[in-house]
């Protein structure tokens, strides 16, 4: 068990930002909460999914919705709370500790919402290991475990319970319909999970890992260091190109954001080319050598699951789908996805395919293949 | 046009000129620069006593006045605040992440009240109305008159937050409020900072407005003589708009500068980049206008979402230091500022610096002042190459698309922008240059806006009616009839409201009659 500092927190928003790869939402008002709550003398304690009893039962919590909504509503770290007890209440359990779903972007502070009024200690795992942008795009779905129930909270006093559903896709659906109805946004308890679960199928160590990407960038700002080179160095990244925005062509279709980015490299990688096509987050990469012939599309260099970042060459931080503009100096990076989203039944959840583009997986780290 | 004196109180110096239009340029009739003074009022009056004042008839003052008056946390009275939108946000409470010391000079308490709106302009929670009026009273009762009143998505649609006003108002008539919607867009904390910012300086508003009116009738400009505060996006503040919201003129500076920038240039559309002693600073013109910033901004250390030209600086500037180091030769970001005319070679200073290297050159000639002799490992050349790369760079990050556009060189250090620059065509260099805020500020323009929902017109009809409106009130707040000219439209359909619903938001800009 680890006591948490304001320090880590501020380091986990920043590396929870580049986990995000591209989407999940600024966290930046959801870390203003959280640091109100340290101020008035809170504790957060991180533990590792093996410190868990194999019963032990783990609250999975995330607020669904969209970013515009949250930025007006402002989030009460209440309702986080509020649908952990709604789900004790309809289970007859107590919970014995919180984690993220979602690890990239906003998501990753909603276990601290939570613990701010409940003093469960946080799990140091998510089930995504980054964002995804739709609910059933987790480590919990690829190993096949229950999918119900959900509660989910708004903070005029609606709460709802999702008793059963035949399918996680079919929770996506239900709870996306509640919420659209609630005003695009409800803070969500997902179906429990024992601590045997959390041990078996969920992304392990996900929190230090982004403390530790943040701390990272943080360090080579004030060193003066490359903070992309510091990044991949200390994470097993890789750099595909550094590059300036050429384009970013963006359409809503869905309850998505999808669209695609142009790169054109600069420096050393004068004369490349990439383009990045997202939903939500940044799905796949092509880059284009100067000797390929004149408007192809180049060379699928990585897909999802493996992480897509686009990093700021200044300031190390990440660039989102929904900010990224012309003139932006960025770094291509990838790191690679969790094994266990790289199985060919995870891939049914969260490869290429699964996003709608015909395409097997790359992986840049050589490893696996469909 | 009849003749116009724009003044520009800049941290260093207030600058006057007059100005006419002469054809598609303004021709700058005369110009003055004078030190800046504590008490700002008397360099504007050394100014103006040193400038024609014949046949003046309107005078645009831009000043830095409340700008600075935040930065230096002074002349600020306390603010309340009334946020609509409990039960949800009580975690983020107003003034939640402020610099402490500027949060316990304004922070006169805060009341959340039930109430607010969806994304779909349906109410997130009916208004509280008895709510309202009791905060009101209780501010009424502790003597703050500054209040904010801030709802959430009003930027949607205004109701509440105007409800809540006129209850303010029957309960606290000496009240003075900030509604959020006048001063932002979507993300309500950013809102609702900007709102406090303003009411922090109302008190400070109607003392300054009184005075630059006393000091223009002093210099004996008569009774028919008009006067404006140019605002943030470059166009008129009447004297009642800018005492009730003072925050609009936050970057009349820099935005006067690339007015006048375009206007003295005769470019609409392109970059401006202004050299000075520290820094290179760039923006973009859009129908003669600076590019508004998209994104979050620190004023003073609180985030907020005003409009507020889109601008970037670069460490370069005439006083650069340059350093021969393992990668190359660097410029700046260091610069010796102020002590340029001291410290530099040039100057029989000890620092080589970006004007050393243009004097040596032969780029830049200053006469009596013979070419430097740099340190050998300091080519001359190769430091305007160095110079010209990283101007070329911070001027492209401000282009929307690949492709020529024009690039207007502005402020003392302009030499170091080169004539030939890939992506930049032509490369304009205007006379006056180094008034170009006062310019800006003299030809400031009078805009209208309208930003409201409108059911069952369809999407013709609703902007059509929003045109009309922006257009009446432009000429209401002086333009000349006929004379409006739309220059944005957005529209917005608001799905799961009964009937057609529409945001539509235009933007007019007129002359001033």
């Amino acid at each position: 068990m680890r006591t948490l500092t304001a320090q880590d927190i501020d380091d986990l928003a920043v590396g929870a930002w580049i986990l995000g790869t591209g989407g999940g939402g600024d966290p930046s008002l959801n870390l203003l909460s959280v640091h109100a709550g340290l101020d008035a003398g809170t504790r957060f304690d991180l533990i590792e999914p093996a410190e868990l009893d194999d019963d032990a039962q783990v609250a999975v919590v995330s607020t669904m919705g969209a970013p515009m909504v949250m930025a007006e509503r402002l989030q009460d770290t209440r309702d986080v709370a509020r649908a952990v007890e709604v789900m004790a209440d309809y289970l007859g359990r107590g919970f014995d500790a919180v984690m993220a779903t979602e690890i990239g972007g906003s998501n990753s502070l909603q276990p601290f919402a939570a613990a701010l009024h409940l003093g469960l200690p946080i799990v140091d795992a998510d089930a995504m290991g980054r964002a995804y942008p739709e609910a059933q795009m987790t480590s919990f779905a690829v190993g096949d475990l229950q999918p119900w129930p959900l509660s989910l909270v708004d903070p005029r006093g609606v709460e709802s319970v999702v008793s059963h559903v035949p399918t996680w896709k079919w929770m996506e659906r239900a709870s996306r319909a509640l919420t659209i109805e609630l005003g695009s946004m409800a803070a969500t308890c997902k179906a429990p999970r024992s601590g045997r679960e959390v041990k078996e199928w969920s992304v392990h160590g996900s929190v230090t890992l982004s403390i530790s990407l943040g701390e990272v960038v943080r360090r080579a700002k004030v060193e003066h260091r490359d903070p992309v080179a510091a990044v991949c160095d200390a994470h097993r990244g890789r750099v595909l190109l550094r590059a300036k925005l050429v384009d970013v062509n963006r359409r809503t279709t869905g309850g998505f954001l999808r669209g695609v980015a142009r790169l054109q490299g600069l420096d050393d990688d004068t004369g490349r080319s990439a383009t990045l096509e997202f939903q939500n987050e940044w799905s796949v990469a092509r880059v284009a050598e100067p000797g390929d012939p004149p408007g192809g599309e180049g060379r699928v260099v990585v897909t999802v699951p493996h992480l897509i970042c686009l990093l700021d060459l200044v300031s190390g931080e990440a660039v989102g789908t929904e900010t990224a503009r012309y003139g932006q100096r960025v770094a291509l990076v990838a790191f690679e996805a969790p094994e266990l989203f790289t199985t060919p039944r995870a891939l049914e959840f969260v490869g290429p395919r699964a996003f709608g583009h015909d395409l097997d997986v790359v992986n840049p780290f050589g490893g696996d293949s469909q | 046009m009849s003749r116009r004196i724009g003044i520009d109180v800049g941290g260093t110096n207030t600058d006057a000129a007059v100005v006419e239009m002469g054809g598609d340029r303004p021709v700058v009739v005369a110009a003055h620069k004078t030190p800046t003074t504590l008490d700002v009022l008397s360099g504007v009056t050394a100014a103006l006593a040193e400038v024609p004042t014949d046949g003046v008839e309107v005078v645009v003052i831009g000043t830095t006045q409340f700008t600075n008056a935040v930065v230096q946390r002074r002349s600020l009275n306390k603010v309340g605040f009334i946020r609509l939108g409990y039960p949800a946000g009580t975690s983020l409470r107003p003034l939640v992440g402020w610099p402490t010391d500027l949060a316990s000079v304004i922070d006169g308490g805060h009341h959340l009240v039930t109430g607010g709106l969806d994304y779909d302009g349906r109410d997130f929670m009916p208004l509280d109305e008895a709510a309202v009026t009791e905060a009101a009273r209780r501010f009424a009762d502790r003597g703050i008159d500054a209040i904010v009143i801030t709802g959430s998505f009003s930027p949607i649609d205004a109701r509440q937050e105007e409800r809540a006003a006129e209850l303010v108002l029957a309960a606290h008539p000496s009240a003075r409020l900030t509604l959020s919607h006048r001063l932002g867009r979507l993300g309500l904390l950013e809102r609702e900072n900007a709102a406090a910012l303003n009411a922090s300086l109302v008190e400070l508003a109607a003392t300054v407005v009184s005075a630059f009116s006393a000091v223009v009738r002093a210099a004996g400009l008569g009774g028919n003589t008009r006067l404006f505060l140019s605002q943030n996006d470059g166009t008129l503040l009447s004297l009642d708009d800018a005492a009730a919201y003072p925050v609009l003129t936050f970057a009349s500076g820099p935005t006067n500068s690339m007015r006048g920038a375009a206007l003295l240039g005769g470019v609409s559309d392109g970059i401006v980049v202004d050299v000075g002693g520290t820094t290179a600073d760039f923006g973009a013109l859009v129908t003669g206008y600076p590019r508004q910033a998209n994104a979050a901004v620190d004023v003073g250390g609180v985030r907020t979402l005003f409009r507020l030209p889109d601008l970037e600086s670069i460490g370069l500037g005439g006083g650069s230091r340059l350093r021969k180091g393992a990668s190359g030769i660097t410029i700046g970001p260091d610069s010796v500022g102020q002590a340029l005319l001291t410290e530099a070679l040039a100057f029989g200073g000890l620092e080589a610096t970006l004007t050393d290297a243009a004097l040596a050159s032969g780029r830049l000639t200053i006469p009596d002042i013979p070419p430097p002799a740099l340190p050998p490992d300091l080519d001359p050349d190769a430091i305007l190459t160095v110079a010209a790369r990283m101007i070329g760079d911070g001027a492209d990050r401000m282009k929307l698309a690949s492709g020529n556009v024009p690039l207007v060189a502005v402020g003392g250090g302009a030499y170091a922008v080169p004539d030939v620059l890939d992506g930049f065509d032509p490369i304009v260099r205007p006379e006056h240059a180094s008034v170009a805020n006062a310019v800006g500020a003299a030809l400031a323009e009078v805009s209208g806006e309208v930003d409201q929902v409108f059911h069952d017109l369809g999407r013709d009809g609703a902007i059509e009616a929003a045109t009309a409106l922006a257009i009446e009130r432009v000429e209401a707040a002086g333009a000349a009839r006929g004379s409006a000219e739309v220059t944005d439209v957005e529209d917005l359909p608001l799905a799961y409201v009964p009937g057609d619903a529409r945001r539509v938001r235009v933007r007019v800009i007129g002359r001033l009659a």
